[in-house]
């Protein structure tokens, strides 16, 4: 088994697992290593990083000096394929342009999706984060606990890799002993933020990320991940003997040929193909989960995009795992007699209480850092530290003005130059040009530092996704999404208090901001610029008003699961990814044992 | 609706630092008319990216030998050869700056006006003063001219137009210079080199700066 086309495939799997990112990723690791046979269809080409990545290549070799197009909006070396905020021939539609409803969609059309070029910052939900309107009556509970996910979040660090360390801080989550690798040595600019910081009452700690700083422990890992099952150890530990730590240069963001960060790509699938279990399909753009006469999923239809055929796949178990989404598009597509409103919608709810993170960025300059002596700064890319949220007590007493918190990503130093390096330095160099300008430009390079907020949104009736009633189809004739977006005072008064903590910060470095925006809602970014959605088709106890149980096991078709960010039903600031895989291999190791049982 | 200055920074940024920082969904102000629109697909949404690419490659150059020369002069006025590195023109910048104004991407399409009626500008100006085109002008009269735009912030109502293509002009300039190996040569880059261990800040670094 491996890659396959729709002619060459079986006639039937154990499980039909629709998208290759990290939930698809994940849900094909867990139910292979475990011995099912899974059929994994993914929308765009087969990837292959370890020779497409551009390790080392320098802006010049690029055009533009590499930088973002609308057909490469991050860059000419941003690892994403056929995607971006556009996708060709896939529109998507929103209900305005406007700054405060716009809601912008970025997807990729490649094999690992967006676990390509991802920032790869894994940090655990915390307690509080699973029971959200518990602690201050807004939002949605999920109906798991920390507890019930923390085996999982522990086992997919082991698997992945991720530094990082253990602080015990309020909602900050520890790992395992032996789960995380060390995080990085911090750069001179950490230290300084870091100070300012600290100084203010911040919490600086070291960063969670999916880089390994040192190989993984191939003896000791496949055991804790897999006990009970040789094989799978096996497989595993040749596999972990394969991947390169990080040699400490190149951007993440470009993807890692010698697999030294986590990509679906170059972790969860090697290892999966290497079962024997998994069929891979690429260009198999998914559009309808479909039905049997028993009222259970009998498997998808996509588009062979190679072809322009339509195909189906059967199985006894399907998974959406296409991209919160892309996976609530799909069950709004599978229309039927049976489920006019589409397909696992009997609560009205798939679509709803779509999420993205609140964002809001600053920078400026440090006159500390500048003309610092040449220093190899590249380290593991960045995040080497990060602001945990610490405002937890005065939140409590209802003193912010908002109820959920956010951390700090930030970052300085030497980096590699490029095209923006010396672009809109006026404020600094008050127009020069000549040989003070080149002058200046060596002074300010490495002096300038830029804080990110990650703040939690709580979900709302207003922020959703529909089949456009307006008809408008892709290329491959399937109905497309509109969007509706808007924030609420919950979430531009964080992004405002985001924008004053980071002037703060800055002034505290002896620096000056570039600039602060104290209006919140101008201080926002627009919804889904962040690429953090989440929500659409939300887990909860009660199939009235949610899509799927605990198990991400649909209330209405027992044999149809969404195992992506689509059953979030809150988006706690801590960045999706890591909770996605955790909750997708639960969800997995519950379909193993209902199949088993016979049950599916 | 965020400024272009913005728009821009972020969409260098996002090429040249942290992945992170996001390239903001930018659009053009305003329809500018252009004076020759480029006509070429651009270099699609699958590119290769492990080779090295040349200028005009995926659409082709379109400043004229006149436009290069007065853009050569012009980018070594802003990075002049120093005791450092060579001159603007010498990396390879007006290449980078043709390239730049052919593109047939929204940034590019709409700063190509900016940057054709600059050029136009500086002949005129330069005639009235000196009765040559730009490029030929002495020095003096060439600093002179940029004095009077290099800082938008000061320059009157008359200049603002030409004050805006200089700042536009200079970060283009500077980015092609400090995207090129002499430009990160100048800076005293000197990663992205692979590495066994990553040391981070020297100790002794950190205690003449106070943050230990």
């Amino acid at each position: 088994m491996a890659f396959v086309t729709p002619k060459s495939q079986q006639r039937s799997y154990d499980v039909i697992v629709v998208g290759s990112g990290a939930a698809g990723g994940q849900t094909v690791y867990t139910l292979c290593m475990e011995g099912a046979r899974v059929l994994m269809l993914e929308a765009g080409r087969r990837y292959a990083p370890e020779t497409e990545t551009p390790m080392f290549q320098t802006p010049d070799q690029a055009p533009l000096g590499g930088v973002g197009t609308p057909q490469k909006p991050f860059g000419f070396y941003d690892a994403t394929v056929d995607g971006g905020w556009q996708v060709p021939g896939e529109p998507y539609v929103r209900t305005t342009e406007d700054h405060g409803g716009r809601f912008d969609w970025w997807r990729a059309r490649m094999l690992g999706g967006r676990t390509n070029h991802w920032g790869r910052i894994s940090l655990r939900n915390g307690p509080y984060d699973f029971k959200p309107k518990s602690r201050d009556g807004l939002g949605f509970d999920w109906p798991i606990n920390y507890e019930d996910v923390a085996p999982y979040y522990d086992k997919v660090e082991l698997l992945i890799g991720v530094y990082g360390s253990n602080e015990g801080l309020e909602n900050t989550p520890n790992s395992s002993p032996g789960c995380l690798l060390p995080p990085p040595k911090p750069i001179v600019s950490d230290y300084a933020i870091a100070k300012a910081a600290r100084h203010l009452g911040i919490p600086v700690i070291p960063g969670h990320r999916a880089v390994l700083t040192r190989a993984l422990d191939h003896r000791s890992n496949p055991k804790r991940i897999h006990p009970g099952n040789g094989r799978a150890q096996e497989i595993l530990a040749a596999d972990m003997q394969s991947r390169a730590p990080c040699l400490w240069a190149t951007p993440c963001g470009r993807g890692c040929s010698i697999r030294a960060n986590y990509q679906s790509t170059t972790v969860h699938l090697p290892p999966a193909l290497a079962t024997g279990k998994l069929d891979i399909t690429t260009d198999a753009m998914v559009y309808e989960v479909t039905l049997g006469a028993d009222g259970k999923a009998s498997g998808v239809s996509f588009v062979d995009r190679t072809t322009g055929r339509h195909e189906h796949a059967s199985a006894r178990v399907v998974v959406l795992a296409a991209s919160a989404c892309e996976s609530a598009r799909i069950l709004l597509n599978s229309k039927s007699a049976h489920f006019p409103d589409g397909l696992a919608n009997s609560s009205g709810k798939v679509g709803r209480y779509i999420m993205d993170t609140v964002g809001s960025d600053v920078w400026g300059q440090v006159p500390q850092l500048e003309s610092l002596p040449p220093l190899n700064e590249d380290g593991a890319d960045g995040h080497a530290y990060y602001m945990p949220w610490w405002l937890y007590q005065q939140q409590r007493a209802g003193k912010l003005g908002f109820a959920r918190g956010y951390h700090v990503e930030f970052s300085g130093g030497r980096r590699m130059p490029g095209p923006g390096t010396a672009a809109g330095l006026e404020w600094l160099t008050g127009g020069n040009y000549g040989a003070k300008f080149k002058q200046d430009v060596r002074r300010f390079y490495g002096s300038l530092v830029y804080f990110s907020g990650r703040g939690e949104m709580i979900p709302n009736e207003n922020s959703y996704c529909e089949i456009d009633p307006g008809g408008v189809k892709d290329r491959f004739g399937i109905p497309v999404l509109r969007f509706h977006w808007k924030f609420s005072e919950h979430e531009t008064r964080q992004a405002a208090h985001m924008q004053r903590t980071f002037g703060e910060i800055i002034e505290a470095m002896g620096g000056r901001p570039h600039r602060i925006e104290t209006d919140g809602a101008k201080a926002i970014l627009p919804g889904g610029l962040i690429i953090h959605e989440v929500g659409g088709a939300i887990m909860g106890a009660d199939p009235k008003v949610s899509v799927t149980n605990q198990w991400c096991q649909t209330w209405d078709v027992p044999n149809l699961f969404v195992t992506d960010g689509a059953v979030f039903p809150s988006n706690a600031d801590k960045n999706p990814t890591l909770t996605i895989m955790a909750v997708a291999w639960r969800a997995a190791d519950h379909i193993l044992e209902r199949l088993r049982r016979k049950e599916l | 609706m965020i400024d272009r200055r913005t728009t821009i920074k972020w969409m260098l940024a996002a090429s040249a630092a942290w992945p992170a920082w996001r390239t903001a969904v930018g659009q053009p102000r305003h329809g500018t008319a252009l004076l020759r629109p480029p006509a070429a697909p651009g270099y699609g949404t699958d590119p290769d990216l492990v080779t090295s690419h040349k200028r005009g490659e995926f659409w082709p150059l379109t400043l004229s030998a006149a436009q290069r020369r007065l853009a050569a002069v012009l980018s070594d006025l802003i990075i002049p050869a120093d005791e450092h590195s060579a001159s603007a023109s010498a990396v390879g910048v007006v290449d980078f700056i043709d390239e730049w104004v052919s593109a047939p991407y929204p940034v590019q399409q709409h700063d190509r006006p900016v940057v054709l009626d600059g050029f136009t500008w500086l002949d005129a100006e330069g005639a009235r003063r000196g009765g040559k085109g730009f490029a030929e002008l002495d020095t003096a009269t060439q600093t002179a001219m940029c004095d009077s735009i290099c800082d938008a912030t000061r320059a009157p109502a008359e200049r603002r137009e030409a004050a805006r293509f200089f700042a536009l002009y200079r970060d283009l300039t500077a980015a092609a210079f400090y995207s090129s190996p002499a430009g990160a040569r100048d800076l005293g880059y000197v990663g992205n080199v692979p590495l066994t261990s990553f040391e981070g800040a020297p100790p002794e670094l950190l205690k003449k700066l106070n943050l230990t």
